[in-house]
């Protein structure tokens, strides 16, 4: 076992200020959005985009949890999993421009995962997916709009995401 | 988790786990759309040896809100009737792909037998079994508790402090026993209130304290009275001496009612006697809870149900480690 750091700090600030930059670009503007965290660690991704966003904006957008353990296709493969909260912004996600925001896309079932419980919420007028790490191996026809890092891996390789605001610091790691 | 068979035995881990997953199933029933594709293609049985609507009704509506195939087996008009043996029903189950038994018994220890006795390979849970436990009811009073003390904040909180008074048919109430196991393992403190004719003879060994009064009970300031229905059904032997006795020493009436302290809340676990343990004030005041609880009933089945179905099957328990744990 032998891990790397493939991202420090401050790579992981510069990949969140770039991604930040594109979904305002992409969107025109802030109007409209709604940020939406797949739990754990895209939740405070989701918050950081959305405070970076407010501050180049002017304007604050609203930011969510969306937790998709429900709507998983493998919950009878592994023990029982604990949901976490899903927190929809007042304004609900109905018309809006819905940016889902995860740490890893890998084989992309998370995503559609999410993608199932989106419509049992609402009907955003657009969805989108902005991701810190892409790994590959994609086993759905499912692609991310906004990136942070393309992060070639080994199918047995673990990418590891610390944060801050649950690991007491930044970094990425790939142990293989 | 494998089965529920009662939170005497429930670890205080597994009772917030419960708890805490009922919070995400509640904010799913607040949804335009209110199923969840989590059991699609697990079969639930509900088997009620007992009459039941309201438990009954919970537990389908938790197990379609999941979208698992529901079967209700009812004991009345069943081959049940006709002198088949709880083993014969069971492995008709089995045969049948039932994924989970939901099962009211009128005999204490059924869902055990049920869970224990390598019959079936589905998750038990008991729904009430005899003068037993109910420890669904126990999980839905809770977690109403719960939600009235710390709102949208409950998660991951226990009951620590917390006053409850359960008043009523003590002796014959599965519903009271689960009560004082599942609060008791929140760090709630657990008072009875009854006649002394329905205290059970040995409480020993019960974390609680007897009262005969229910004016002194409520001048000690409880956070929650939960009111227990009188079981007409179970009144041969004259535990009172009338019912208009009974109600004017144990039931709350409006008077009672304007004694509590601010702030606390009134339970009843259904279907209510109007006029005999609580009066129709305490039924209807901004205090009482019934409502509330039954739409807790549904988001607390749904998590037990979770819990037993969704992840990977736990290798079956033998009888010995069952006991142990």
């Amino acid at each position: 076992m032998s891990a790397r750091t493939v991202l420090h700090e401050a790579d992981i600030a510069r990949a969140l200020t770039r991604i930040s930059h594109e979904i305002l670009e992409s969107n025109r503007g802030p109007d409209d959005l709604v940020l939406l965290g797949i739990p754990t660690r895209g939740v405070p991704l989701a918050q950081r985009i959305g405070a970076l966003i407010a501050q180049f904006a002017g304007t604050t957008v609203p930011v969510g949890a969306l937790d998709v353990t429900m709507y998983r296709d493998d919950l009878h493969r592994n023990p029982t999993r604990t949901p976490h909260p899903t927190e929809i912004p007042a304004g609900g996600i109905d018309g809006k421009v819905v940016v889902l925001v995860d740490d890893v896309l890998f084989s992309g079932r998370s995503i559609r995962a999410a993608l199932d419980a989106l419509q049992d919420i609402g009907r955003p007028a657009a969805v989108r997916l902005a991701t810190l790490v892409d790994r590959g191996h994609r086993e759905l026809p499912i692609r991310p709009d906004f990136v942070g890092k393309n992060l070639p891996s080994a199918r047995d390789e673990r990418v590891n995401v610390r944060l801050a605001e649950i690991d007491d610091l930044d970094e990425v790691t790939i142990e293989s | 988790m494998r089965h529920l068979l009662d939170t005497r035995t429930l670890s205080r881990a597994d009772a917030m786990r419960i708890l805490d997953v009922a919070e995400d199933m509640a904010d799913t029933q607040r949804r335009e759309v209110k199923k969840l594709p989590t059991l699609r293609g697990k079969t639930v049985v509900n088997l009620f040896f007992e009459d039941s609507t309201r438990t009954r009704i919970s537990f389908e509506a938790a197990a379609k809100r999941l979208s698992a195939d529901v079967i209700n087996f009812a004991a009345k008009g069943s081959s049940v009737s006709k002198g088949e043996s709880l083993q014969d029903t069971a492995q008709t189950l089995q045969a049948m792909g039932a994924d989970a038994v939901v099962i009211r018994h009128g005999a204490s220890g059924a869902p055990r037998t049920l869970a224990t006795s390598g019959w079936i390979t589905a998750g038990v849970v008991n729904a009430g079994d005899g003068t037993h436990e109910h420890p669904t009811q126990a999980l839905l009073d809770a977690f109403t508790m719960r939600k009235r003390l710390y709102g949208d904040d409950s998660r991951g909180r226990d009951l620590d402090g917390f006053r409850v008074a359960i008043v009523g048919d003590i002796l014959h109430s599965r519903v009271a026993r689960s009560n004082v196991w599942l609060l008791h393992t929140l760090g709630a403190d657990v008072t009875l209130v009854a006649p002394p004719t329905l205290i059970p003879q040995d409480v020993s060994g019960w974390p609680v304290t007897i009262r005969y009064d229910l004016d002194e009970a409520i001048a000690a300031e409880p956070d929650a009275l939960m009111m227990l229905r009188i079981q007409l059904e179970r009144m041969n032997a004259a535990y009172f001496p009338t019912e208009r006795e009974y109600s004017r020493r144990w039931g709350l009436d409006p008077a009672r009612l304007a004694a509590l302290p601010d702030g606390s809340i009134v339970l009843h676990p259904g279907p209510m006697n109007r006029g005999l343990e609580i009066s129709a004030d305490a039924a209807d005041s901004p205090r009482s809870t019934v409502l509330e609880q039954v739409t807790n009933g549904v988001s607390v089945r749904m998590a037990t149900l979770y819990l037993l179905l969704a992840g990977e099957r736990e290798p079956q328990q033998t009888t010995a480690t069952e006991e142990a744990r």
